[in-house]
């Protein structure tokens, strides 16, 4: 380690005695919105994911192009932990517009690295400082005042590297595949790296406990945000048509979405298997969803909470005249225009209940990146098997964040198209009624346009109709309808993907949660376990309609803690609305809405505090 | 199935794919006696009857409103699609994306399109979708019981005593100016004038933009309306006269073409329109405006084929789709390899 310029250790020297965290912290690097740090910060990331060390990765950033504070937190965690850190453990402080409140977040005993004029040790004499001329630094090695800017992020990142003890040529080989082309734009930012290092290196002692040591944690793992991993998953359920409107946080969905179909969807003759169309708005995009998935084509839509109120109409069209569809919402903090840039779990009841009229949808809920590829292939299936809407409820951290993950497996079942009648079993049938029960599971047998046969066609719609399709106003012909749409809804209940058990032993008290708000509640459950002593049990929901499993889990318990990211306990509204009574008054909410990613920490104590622990 | 066993004496007229009219007729209208719309609906069937289009591929699209409804009244043996109100465009879209080897009609109303519908209306006709768009234009609601619509004159009289004081949209003009690559005004009395138009859209490649004025006859027929029956006999000013020869036609006519403006269809089929209107070029798009937007100003309603560009760009082409119907496309066409997910998860450690 470096021996240089020692003052600041002589001022902090009973520090040095703390035992070594090694694994096990947080960083924060604070900059300011389109500085071009996003490169730097995934540089950074992907070395202490190169070290083998699981880690995490999140940008917290403004709805704005340019100027507004943005901050990003990696999380590095020998244990596996991928949720948010309540605490900083270590600052880069680049924006002098937030470093003061920055340096009063940082928890005591902590490290901040920051500009060297910023004189953040003013504010705090519990953390350990770095200061670093980065200003200086970048004009040294930059001639070219517009690229400053952005070869001065990586210079944090070589002065991060030698801090914390990362790997250079760790560093060097994440940079390489990031500029794998340009030489040039390699060689600048390695230099920028380089001087970083130089700099800490000799002119810095490094007096703070946290270290970066090598594992083996990372290997055959990929890194990859829940956006990605849905647009993988409908490319590879076949999807053909692609209508949408852009919004935060959705649109990178339906870029990734995009971006697959161009590199694996193109014939040898050039010609396009798939469309996609950027529509006029959210009402377009989910009526070209349903126009193609009536004419039979595999069809989706990706939006966020304001798109998917504005889409409610359609939705009930969808739910009555039996159209399936795919429409994933990338949920971000409501309501209103919320908070665009920031993340929660506040859709599920509006989605659930979309439209008006009695209305109900299928609604899939990916707890991790693989599962955002897995259920979004399952969507599509489902949504053709049901005839109907289907939802995919992720949010902005899990949809716009990086995550460790296992690869994800190609899906080797074929697709199922549902149930289709072609020209040549009508010839057999000789006829057929659009919406009549004939299998006993509540779903018709549907024919698409085009299809060569004078009994083929039916007459779609929107209003009152009879289980021919035809329209009707007679009170027993609705209620017919309405009452097989209901008994559809328990075929759902048996093909929507079951719940997960993390736990069921013999704990009195349960837990249920969904989506991204698993990472932080299994690190809560250890926290709970070693802290109290307690062993409880866990069950994830992946989809509405609830499976029977999660009624037998919820009787199996005393007490049910119901952990989600709203405030008006969405998830357990819907379960109360599906439980017998004696079982409602078991379940308990805790609750995290204040638009960041749950975690552990606080999730324990309100547990602790509610159950008097 | 057709019950004419040959085109005899005896038997009923069939059409050249075989099919006798009967077979393009849809159920009894709902509609007041006298609606224009179910003129409108007659001349559907007349023009895909004579043009031999196989029922089974077509789609009938709509939205919601009086003018709606009437696919139901037309081609039973097609798919129809009554959708939500002044959306039929967006789900016309997906639909003809799914499958675009299928003939879509759109039927809609001056409320559903010029009203609710404007902003998808306006998008659809931008993109040139292969797909004829019907407007049944009355000026009026006529499901909620007689109020104005936004294509209504100024000046035109409710049967309140109402009277409009806001100026019509002209979906012609728009249309026009959009990107629209046929367009049209008709009257659904003018039995003539219609037939020859819808076979022309029927033959036509891109979006086919028809304002059809079809008078209410509860609401907006009496004096002082400017969509009535009486008003569009006396107002009714034809630009052209349209002549229709399909490509299957093997006719051969002589014409002048210093009075009749010749379009080659995409299909083959040729359109001939007479000139009426000294000079019209129906492809200038900035005469074609200028020239609704004076006609206005005179009070006069001007029909015929205002708009054509027989040979534009759909937006089937600009996507570069395969020539089979997504919709249909093998599961060995859509989803990719294995070896497509390995690398991409190669990439990613």
């Amino acid at each position: 380690m470096a021996t240089g310029n020692l003052a600041l250790g002589q001022e902090q020297g009973e520090s040095s005695a703390r035992p070594r965290v090694v694994n096990d912290f947080s960083i924060i690097v604070a900059t300011v919105n389109g500085s071009g740090s996003q490169s730097a910060n995934s540089v950074l990331l992907k070395s202490i994911f190169g070290m083998g060390v699981p880690v995490s990765g999140k940008n917290l950033f403004p709805s704005n192009i340019a100027g507004l504070p943005t901050w990003f937190t990696i999380r590095a965690s020998k244990d596996g932990y991928v949720a948010r850190k309540r605490e900083s453990d270590v600052l880069v402080a680049l924006n002098p517009e937030t470093a003061r409140d920055d340096m009063m977040q940082v928890q005591a005993g902590g490290a901040a690295i920051y500009e060297e004029h910023l004189n953040l040790k003013q504010y705090r004499d519990d953390v350990i400082c770095y200061p670093v001329p980065f200003d200086k630094i970048t004009l040294d090695i930059c001639h070219e005042a517009k690229l400053r800017k952005l070869v001065k992020n990586m210079v944090y990142v070589g002065a991060v590297a030698q801090l914390l003890g990362i790997d250079l040529g760790v560093v060097e080989a994440g940079l390489r595949k990031q500029f794998a082309k340009k030489q040039k734009v390699f060689d600048l930012n390695f230099g920028a790296v380089q001087a970083g290092w130089d700099y800490v290196k000799t002119t810095l002692t490094k007096q703070d406990p946290y270290w970066i040591e090598p594992m083996n944690q990372t290997k055959g793992k990929i890194i990859v945000d829940g956006n990605a991993a849905c647009g993988m998953g409908a490319v590879f359920a076949g999807v053909t048509v692609v209508a949408w409107y852009p919004i935060t946080p959705s649109t990178s969905l339906i870029e990734a979405t995009t971006d697959l179909l161009k590199k694996f969807r193109v014939t040898p003759e050039g010609k396009a298997t798939f469309a996609v169309v950027q529509a006029e708005d959210e009402l377009a995009a989910i009526g070209m969803v349903l126009g193609a998935g009536w004419a039979g084509a595999r069809a989706m839509t990706s939006t966020s909470g304001p798109g998917i109120s504005l889409m409610g109409e359609f939705a009930g069209l969808g739910y009555y005249a039996e159209i399936p569809g795919v429409i994933f919402d990338v949920q971000r903090s409501g309501p209103s225009t919320g908070m665009p840039t920031r993340t929660q779990q506040a859709d599920l009841l509006s989605t659930a209940f979309l439209s008006h009229g009695d209305t109900k949808h299928v609604i899939l809920l990916p707890g991790s990146v693989k599962e955002c590829f897995e259920l979004s292939y399952a969507a599509f299936d489902l949504a053709e098997r049901l005839q109907t809407p289907v939802f995919v409820l992720t949010d902005l951290d899990l949809g716009m964040n990086n995550w460790m993950s296992e690869p994800f497996a190609y899906p080797e079942k074929p697709l199922d198209r549902g149930k289709v009648l072609t020209a040549a079993d009508l010839e057999q049938l000789g006829e057929f009624a659009r919406y009549r029960d004939v299998d006993g599971d509540a779903i018709g047998w549907r024919t698409l346009p085009g299809t060569k046969h004078p009994k083929a066609a039916y007459f779609t719609r929107g209003s009152g109709h009879n289980d021919e399709a035809g329209y009707t106003e007679r009170p027993d012909e609705y209620q017919d309808v309405m009452d097989r749409l209901a008994r559809k809804f328990e075929t759902a209940r048996k093909l929507v993907p079951a719940p997960v058990t993390t736990k069921n032993g013999t704990s009195k008290i349960g837990f249920l949660a969904y989506g991204s708000t698993d990472f932080a509640l299994r690190e809560s459950l250890d926290q709970i376990e070693k802290e109290h002593g307690l062993s409880v049990d866990y069950m994830r929901i992946r989809a509405y309609p609830f499976a029977h499993e999660i009624h037998d889990f919820v009787a199996s318990h005393e007490r049910v803690y119901v952990v989600e990211q709203n405030r008006d306990a969405q998830m357990a509204s819907l379960l109360k609305l599906d439980l017998p009574a004696e079982q409602v008054v078991k379940l308990r909410s805790i609750l995290q809405y204040n638009g960041l990613p749950p975690d552990a920490r606080t999730i324990t104590d309100e547990f602790a505090t509610k159950e008097g622990l | 199935m057709a019950t004419a066993t040959a085109n005899g004496a005896t038997g009923p007229k069939l059409n050249h794919i075989g099919l006798p009219v009967l077979e393009y007729r849809g159920g009894k209208s709902t509609l007041c006696a006298g609606c224009g719309h179910n003129a409108i609906s007659e001349r559907i069937i007349e023009a895909m009857w004579e043009m031999g289009v196989e029922p089974e591929r077509v789609m009938k699209m709509s939205g919601i409103g009086c003018s709606s409804k009437s696919p139901a009244y037309f081609m039973n043996r097609s798919f129809s699609f009554n959708g939500v109100h002044g959306r039929m465009p967006s789900i016309t879209t997906g639909a003809v994306l799914a499958n675009h080897t299928v003939t879509a009609l759109g039927v809609s109303g001056d409320g559903d399109t010029a009203s609710i519908g404007m902003g998808q209306f306006v998008h659809l006709m931008r993109r040139n979708l292969p797909m004829i768009y019907i407007i049944e234009d009355n000026g009026v609601y006529g499901l909620t019981k007689g109020q104005f619509s936004a294509t209504a004159d100024i000046g035109s009289k409710l049967k309140t005593g109402v009277i409009n004081e806001l100026p019509p949209i002209d979906t012609c003009a728009m249309a026009i100016q959009l990107g629209a690559t046929f367009v049209g005004r008709s009257f659904s009395g003018d039995k003539k004038q219609l037939l020859s138009m819808l076979k022309a859209a029927i033959a036509h490649q891109g979006t086919v933009m028809l304002d059809v004025i079809s008078p209410c006859v509860t609401f907006n027929d009496h004096e002082g309306s400017t969509k009535s029956y009486k008003f569009l006999q006396e107002n009714d000013e034809p630009i052209n006269e349209i002549g229709f020869v399909a490509s299957f036609d093997d006719i051969e006519v002589d014409y002048d073409s210093g009075e009749v403006y010749n379009v080659e269809m995409h299909d083959g089929s040729q359109l001939r329109l007479r000139k009426l209107l000294e000079d019209y070029d129906p492809t200038d798009k900035a005469n074609a405006v200028r020239t609704l937007m004076e006609a206005h100003e005179k009070d006069e309603i001007l029909t015929g084929v205002f708009y054509i560009e027989a040979q534009k760009e759909t937006f089937i082409d600009q996507l570069n789709l395969v020539d089979e119907p997504l919709a249909t496309l093998p599961e060995s066409l859509t989803r990719p390899p294995k070896q497509a997910l390995e690398s991409l998860m190669a990439n990613l450690q």
